[in-house]
């Protein structure tokens, strides 16, 4: 096991120097010139003298891999550089909106799970009945909706017309409602039909069968043997849905102006503010490419074929 | 993800996919579905290509004296904050969405499979690279990605293309690899080898056309996904530019106007909403036909 993690982690390590080499490279591609933009960002007009000297003292005529190095390096020690949009450093407007994107992303899986598994397990129980009928209908509607549609919908309907919520998101309970319930729609119908397809796929089991057949009362079967064993699967693909709310969230958070690091971006690539967009796409990387670790270890830790190392297939 | 779990999860993850909408048990009722799916496309796509010989207005005309009027009367669909037909509008945006649509999504599988079969077929040391490559492509949600490099490239339809294309190949690449690594040790090539069969033709006639199945499904699968994928974009204002009809991009507009005049954003996230609907139960009913597993 701690080989697989070490091995993982040099992994991990290969991926965030290829996504930052990537993003450093396209940068580079760029037709902008960084001393340009910073005379433009002053208001002045350079000569072609003066942005000849000050290409030479920001090091751009190096060769590119030189300067890959010492913008690594400067990563590393957290110098992100600077904004040019909000005249602050990269790291300060980091720590500054992260919080509230986390905060949006994490809200949202706790809803996802307290409202998903239920209706998967009611679904599945009542198969073929009323309730199962309405939740497929639902969530088929669910799953196919653009998520920036329905947050304009769900805007006009709530903000609009009903009047119970402000169109521009606050950071506060009643503020989160709204983007909240756009995030988590799509997931939820989706969630909830994966759990109804897990579990009557493991209520056909032979031993399922068998318990019926030994008199065990169903609720019991159902609780204690058919949820773990169908559960493990969909926790590891919430878990990897992380990465896919944080993705997500970039379009939910300009609709709602909600302060996070989608909207910053959004914003950022309006007026080609490159720290800013370097910065978020390294730091997208690290929280994907950890929670995709930890999940990972994760399944293995609970998942008893992979554990003892017998494999089904 | 390490690549046992990945493809035990993806494994799951298809198999709950698949029996979502599944209710047709029998073969006939698939292929009833699927007709009745295909039919739906086909009404669709007319719309698409032939709607705007149907528009009572020119998708640029404006009219002042008619601005933000709500849906009905002359305007079926209302107009916008410069009087255009939103109907118009939509039935012009149509044939770009799709135009866009398609474009885009022959872009990545062409590409992807070319890739994932010379990495498959010939494996080695290119393989090793190119599927390090897709570990690092993948490692990321894609909408992150797409927005990343649009955003470091600077806004516009070409940029978004090549964001988009950069990001989705990796998908029919990993799948491409995957068959082709595998029809690699099958007897027919051993023997067409010595029957005289040159690489290029093993490629051609023996490879290629056990794997172009497979990747038309994956294409109409990928139809909703990539037409939301590109909606988003020009709903950030990253991809289209005005005044060229397209939905996403009327989507943006209308997020302006959503209090004096919601009909733009509702009619505009309808077409996509219809079509995203249209093509995923298509791209479901012909896997369940066309699934091997299945028969």
């Amino acid at each position: 096991m701690v080989k697989y993690i070490l091995k993982r982690l040099v992994q991990l390590v290969v991926v965030l120097l290829g996504v930052t080499f990537l993003t450093f490279m396209i940068t580079q591609a760029t037709p902008s010139d960084a001393a340009e933009m910073k005379y433009v960002s002053m208001g002045m007009m350079p000569s072609s003298e003066l942005l000849e000297k000050t290409r030479e003292e920001m090091g751009l005529n190096d060769p590119v891999i030189v300067q890959y190095g010492r913008w690594l390096g400067n990563v590393l020690h957290g110098d992100l550089g600077e904004s040019s949009k909000f005249g602050e450093s990269v790291w300060t407007q980091m720590t500054k909106k992260l919080p509230m994107t986390l905060k949006l992303a994490g809200v949202s899986l706790v809803v996802v799970i307290l409202v998903s598994f239920p209706l998967g397990i009611l679904s599945a129980v009542k198969k073929n009945k009323a309730a199962d009928y309405i939740i497929r209908f639902l969530s088929f509607f669910g799953v196919s909706m653009p998520n920036f549609w329905l947050a304009l919908l769900l805007m006009y309907l709530f903000a609009v017309k009903l009047g119970w919520f402000k169109v521009v998101s606050t950071d506060s309970i009643q503020g989160m409602i709204l983007p909240v319930a756009t995030l988590t729609i799509p997931m939820i119908s989706s969630y909830a039909r994966q759990i109804r397809a897990a579990l009557l796929e493991e209520l056909n089991a032979n031993y399922v069968v068998g318990a019926r057949a030994r008199g065990i009362p169903e609720r019991r079967i159902i609780w204690g043997h058919v949820l773990p064993n169908a559960i493990l699967p969909i926790i590891t693909l919430l878990g990897l849905s992380v990465g896919h709310l944080l993705g997500g969230a970039a379009i939910i958070e300009t609709i709602f102006s909600w302060q996070g690091i989608g909207n910053m971006v959004v914003e950022a690539i309006r007026v080609r503010d490159y720290p800013l967009i370097q910065g978020y796409v390294i730091w997208m990387a690290l929280i994907y490419v950890t929670v995709n670790l930890i999940v990972d270890i994760a399944y293995r830790c609970l998942d008893p074929q992979i554990r003892l190392r017998k494999r089904v297939d | 993800m390490s690549e046992e779990t990945k493809i035990r999860l993806r494994k799951k993850k298809s198999e709950l996919r698949k029996s979502w909408f599944r209710t047709a048990k029998t073969e006939k009722g698939k292929w009833l579905r699927f007709y009745c799916c295909l039919a739906a496309v086909a009404v669709v796509l007319f719309i698409a290509f032939f709607g705007k010989y149907f528009a009572p207005y020119d998708p640029l005309e404006t009219d002042y004296a008619a601005k933000l009027s709500a849906p009905g009367g002359s305007h079926l669909f209302g107009t916008d904050n410069v009087g255009r037909d939103v109907l118009s509008r939509i039935l012009y945006g149509a044939g770009n969405s799709f135009m866009l649509t398609f474009i885009m999504i022959a872009i990545v599988s062409v590409l992807g499979t070319v890739i994932g079969i010379v990495s498959g077929f010939f494996g080695g040391f290119l393989d090793t690279v190119i599927m390090r490559l897709t570990d690092i492509l993948l490692a990321f949600p894609d909408t992150v990605f797409a927005i990343a490099i649009v955003g470091m490239m600077g806004p516009g339809l070409l940029n978004t293309v090549i964001a988009l294309s950069f990001v989705w190949w990796t998908k029919y690449a990993r799948m491409a690899r995957g068959l082709a690594s595998v029809i690699r040790t099958k007897d027919y090539i051993t023997e067409a080898r010595f029957g005289g069969v040159g690489t290029a033709g093993i490629l051609f006639r023996y490879v290629l056309p056990n794997i172009v199945p497979q990747v038309v499904i994956m294409a109409t699968l990928d139809v909703g996904g990539m037409m939301l994928a590109l909606a988003g974009l020009s709903f950030l204002g990253l991809a289209s530019q005005p005044p060229t009809p397209e939905w996403g991009y009327m989507l943006y507009e209308g997020k302006s106007y959503l209090q004096t005049a919601p009909w733009i954003m509702i009619f505009a996230g309808l077409a996509i909403f219809v079509t995203v609907i249209v093509f995923n139960l298509l791209g479901d009913s012909l896997r369940d036909i066309l699934d091997p597993k299945e028969n």
